[in-house]
């Protein structure tokens, strides 16, 4: 844990007894078994919003803390240890980044408040297709009667069923592959033309595919500028890819506490099963990784909050998705493993944590992606 | 005055100062196992020696009245960026063998006031080297099994035995010894840890040459050699404590990664596109090598964030700590990877001994490969350290030893 200050403490502290007490892992598997179409309880968000974990990045003008980036991580990470759904991540980090970095003064005082109170669920819709790749961008966005108009479709968004709203990447000029060309827009859910449909995938979360029809939008629905949204949506990706950093810290470590419980108390050949030096030696090559990752994400959050230009912000992030994607990789696989026939009940938890890893690791770029991107970034 | 602001003052007098007195003889150059010696860096050396040494910066953390600079770590972290930043090294814990690093940190800890005012100046100043004889041939990893035995014979002990892989034993005008003084109490109960001059009749060594074709470490023998009962650093039958603190300031002392010397070099990446070349769109043309490359930069990245963020949370404390054993492995795994993307990279030019076929850098990439294999060897080895883990910080069951 970075050296927190005491207003960081006590936010960590209060989010590890909020989760552990009210949104635990049993409380997920309360809602998979529901039917709640929107994945998360409405309950839980509403305390978060009390707690006022929505208002983390905001400045007070706007009804938030302004507590910053490691702020908001230390509160993800407690939810990724206990696998709490909920909107948090997507609205409260991605969505009201988009409005922070790129809404003009109408567009945050419009909907800067609402995020604050969780009245909106704003969420970012990017992909469109099975990889993450943002300039392939094809969505289109044409200029009709000083506004514009949407055709096209949007698939895995984060929250898609729960969103009032979402910042839209399309193509205002060029063609799927070109940086330049790409816009972002805000579109309201319940605009005509736009439709969505649930995707049930294996973490049970809120995704969405939303299809545009001719949605029809004014000028004022444009965030950034015409054409160079490029960069803003990678900033705005960027601080959702450092807020899973965090997230996925959280789920590695819950995981890891888990098999280390395990290792001390199973007995086979009459001893504990962590007295094998092959799962002793195992286990601290886990907690190693886990510790060096760690530092990755914390290092990105951290040179969010240093106020680091771009190109730095997008290396930080980058290293953090891909190296703590790499640990949560394998440490959700050894959480199975070292398990053994218990790992693989639907009863016990261990699955969740291995289905969510995965989900958790392609969002936003996976490794594969990621370790890509920075080799660009350092010129090679 | 904040600390921050504190810090930028010191740092700027350091800069000033390190530019001032850093010989030019000497920019770009480092006294190293496999590098420049001391005889080709010649007076240079001895004048940057003495200076450094008036200064107290050979050990900038120790006392002022044992020779030291009476500073805080981060003002010692800021001296060695500045040196580094001029493109100058510090001699002294070179010149010292184990001696600022390892036994001066444990004679401080332990050492009574006459050991310490007879053997911290001599480390501070850098004119006294240290060797360590801990190992022996049949106690490695396993070192409390050590067999090398000490007799009371007054005011001395009288030692006899053998040590082995004892670096710098030939070069060294002392050395730190761990002895059996009981023969009866279980194995970790009867050793002691003594300190004794190398130049005397009872103590020969003999150099083990390695495969990367140096010669920097010994067979040592002690026949009826003498360490002075002034010289048991600890209590009698109590070495095992010390020891294992002077274990752990060698594993600390270990941690910072790899030693990326002169600022002027240029990057892996820029060395790995000059060697393999690049696509049109600027990617290193080997896909596979690009990927592992990335990969270890990233690890470099994450360990050089992780001892930040140890030293961060100690805020300024920088004690010995539990974390480590992660980092000398963690380095370990840095600089290895380097050293072998490195000799990867080069093709057959990092195939080479010797000969003018090949730059003296690729000569010296080779020597460093080779000796590097010796990190994770020792100051406990990696599956050592991975022991330590689990056993101190994860609290699993002993596996090692037996009842
Ligand atoms: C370059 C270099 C410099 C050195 N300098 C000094 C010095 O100045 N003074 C000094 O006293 N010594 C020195 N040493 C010795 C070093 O401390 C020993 O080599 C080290 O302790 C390992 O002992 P060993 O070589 O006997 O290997 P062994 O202990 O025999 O180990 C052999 C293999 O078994 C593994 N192993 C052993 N025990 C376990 C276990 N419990 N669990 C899992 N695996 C295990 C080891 O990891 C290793 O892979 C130096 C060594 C090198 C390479």
């Amino acid at each position: 844990m970075a050296a927190l200050t005491e207003e960081q403490s006590m936010v960590r502290d209060q989010a590890k007894s909020w989760a552990t007490e009210q949104a635990p892992i049993g409380a997920f598997r309360k809602m998979r078994d529901s039917d709640n179409a929107e994945r998360f309880e409405p309950q839980t968000w509403q305390s978060m919003v009390e707690m006022g974990w929505t208002g983390i990045l905001v400045p007070e003008a706007f009804g938030g803390s302004d507590l910053g980036f490691l702020t908001f991580g230390v509160v993800l990470e407690e939810l990724g240890r206990q696998l709490t759904a909920s909107p948090l991540l997507a609205s409260g980090l991605v969505g009201t980044s988009a409005i922070l970095l790129g809404g003009n003064d109408a567009q945050q005082q419009a909907l800067l408040p609402r995020l604050v109170d969780g009245s909106e669920i704003l969420t970012l819709a990017v992909d469109e297709g099975p990889r993450h790749e943002p300039r392939e961008v094809a969505l289109a966005a044409t200029a009709k009667d000083g506004g514009y108009v949407l055709s096209g479709d949007k698939t895995f968004v984060l929250e898609g069923m729960a969103a009032t709203s979402f910042v839209v990447a399309a193509r205002t000029s060029g063609t799927a592959g070109d940086a330049k060309g790409i816009t972002l827009f805000v579109v309201p859910a319940g605009s005509a033309g736009l439709a969505r449909k649930a995707i049930a995938t294996m973490d049970n979360r809120g995704y969405a595919s939303v299809s545009f029809d001719a949605v029809t939008l004014g000028a004022d629905a444009v965030l950034g500028r015409v054409d160079d949204g490029f960069e803003l949506l990678e900033q705005v990706l960027d601080r959702g890819r450092a807020g899973l950093g965090a997230e996925m810290i959280g789920t590695s470590s819950q995981a890891f506490d888990m098999t280390l419980e395990y290792l001390k108390t199973r007995e086979q050949f009459g001893r504990v099963i962590g007295s094998f030096q092959a799962l002793g030696h195992r286990a601290a090559e886990l907690f190693s990784s886990i510790e060096l990752a760690r530092s990755c994400a914390e290092g990105a959050l951290q040179t969010l909050d240093a106020g680091g230009d771009a190109d730095t912000v997008a290396q930080m992030s980058s290293l953090s998705k891909c190296r703590v994607g790499d640990c949560l990789h394998r440490m959700s696989n050894q959480l199975i493993q070292i398990h053994g026939g218990i790992g693989m009940t639907d009863e016990f938890d261990a699955g969740f944590y291995l289905k969510r890893a995965r989900a958790l690791e392609a969002t936003f770029g996976n490794r594969a992606y990621h370790r890509d991107r920075y080799a660009t970034q350092l010129g090679f | 005055m904040s600390q921050d602001q504190q810090l930028d003052g010191f740092r700027d007098s350091t800069r000033k100062w390190v530019a001032a007195n850093l010989p030019e003889g000497l920019k770009g150059k480092v006294l190293g196992m496999e590098g420049e010696t001391e005889t080709s860096l010649g007076a240079d050396l001895q004048t940057w020696r003495a200076l450094l040494a008036g200064k107290g910066w050979g050990a900038p953390t120790w006392p002022t009245q044992f020779g030291g600079g009476g500073l805080s770590h981060p003002e010692a972290k800021v001296i060695s960026q500045e040196i580094a930043k001029a493109g100058g090294f510090n001699p002294i814990p070179l010149l010292t063998g184990m001696g600022t690093t390892m036994v001066g940190p444990t004679v401080l800890e332990y050492g009574t006031d006459d050991q310490k005012e007879r053997h911290l100046p001599g480390i501070a100043s850098g004119e006294v080297r240290w060797c360590l004889g801990l190992s022996e041939p049949n106690a490695g990893s396993d070192l409390a099994s050590l067999a090398t035995k000490a007799t009371d014979e007054g005011d001395a002990f009288v030692l006899n035995g053998s040590k082995i892989w004892t670096s710098g034993a030939d070069i060294s005008q002392w050395c730190g010894a761990v002895v059996r003084t009981d023969n009866n109490a279980k194995k970790r109960d009867g050793i002691s840890f003594v300190m004794l001059p190398m130049a005397q009749e009872g103590v020969s060594t003999k150099p083990i040459k390695l495969i990367s074709g140096s010669s920097p470490f010994c067979e040592t023998f002690f026949d009826d050699a003498r360490a002075d009962k002034a010289d048991l650093l600890g209590d009698l039958n109590d070495g095992w404590s010390v020891v294992k603190r002077l274990l752990q300031h060698e594993r600390q002392s270990q941690t910072s990664g790899s030693r990326e010397a002169n600022t002027d070099k240029e990057t892996l990446a820029d060395t790995a596109k000059r060697y393999v070349g690049e696509d049109s769109e600027g990617r290193l043309a080997d896909a596979d090598l690009r990927v592992r490359l990335a990969n270890h930069l990233m690890d470099a990245k994450a360990h050089s964030l992780t001892v930040g963020r140890i030293t961060a949370e100690a805020r300024g404390n920088v004690e010995v700590s539990a974390a480590a054993s992660i980092l000398k492995n963690s380095a370990t795994d840095v600089t290895q990877t380097r050293s072998e993307l490195l000799l990867e990279l080069m093709g057959s030019q990092g195939l080479g001994w010797e000969g003018d076929k090949f730059s003296e850098d690729e000569l010296e990439h080779v020597r460093q490969w080779l000796w590097g294999k010796a990190i994770s060897i020792y100051g406990g080895s990696a599956e050592v350290q991975k022991n330590i883990i689990s056993k101190n910080i994860l609290g699993l069951p002993e596996t090692t030893q037996k009842g």
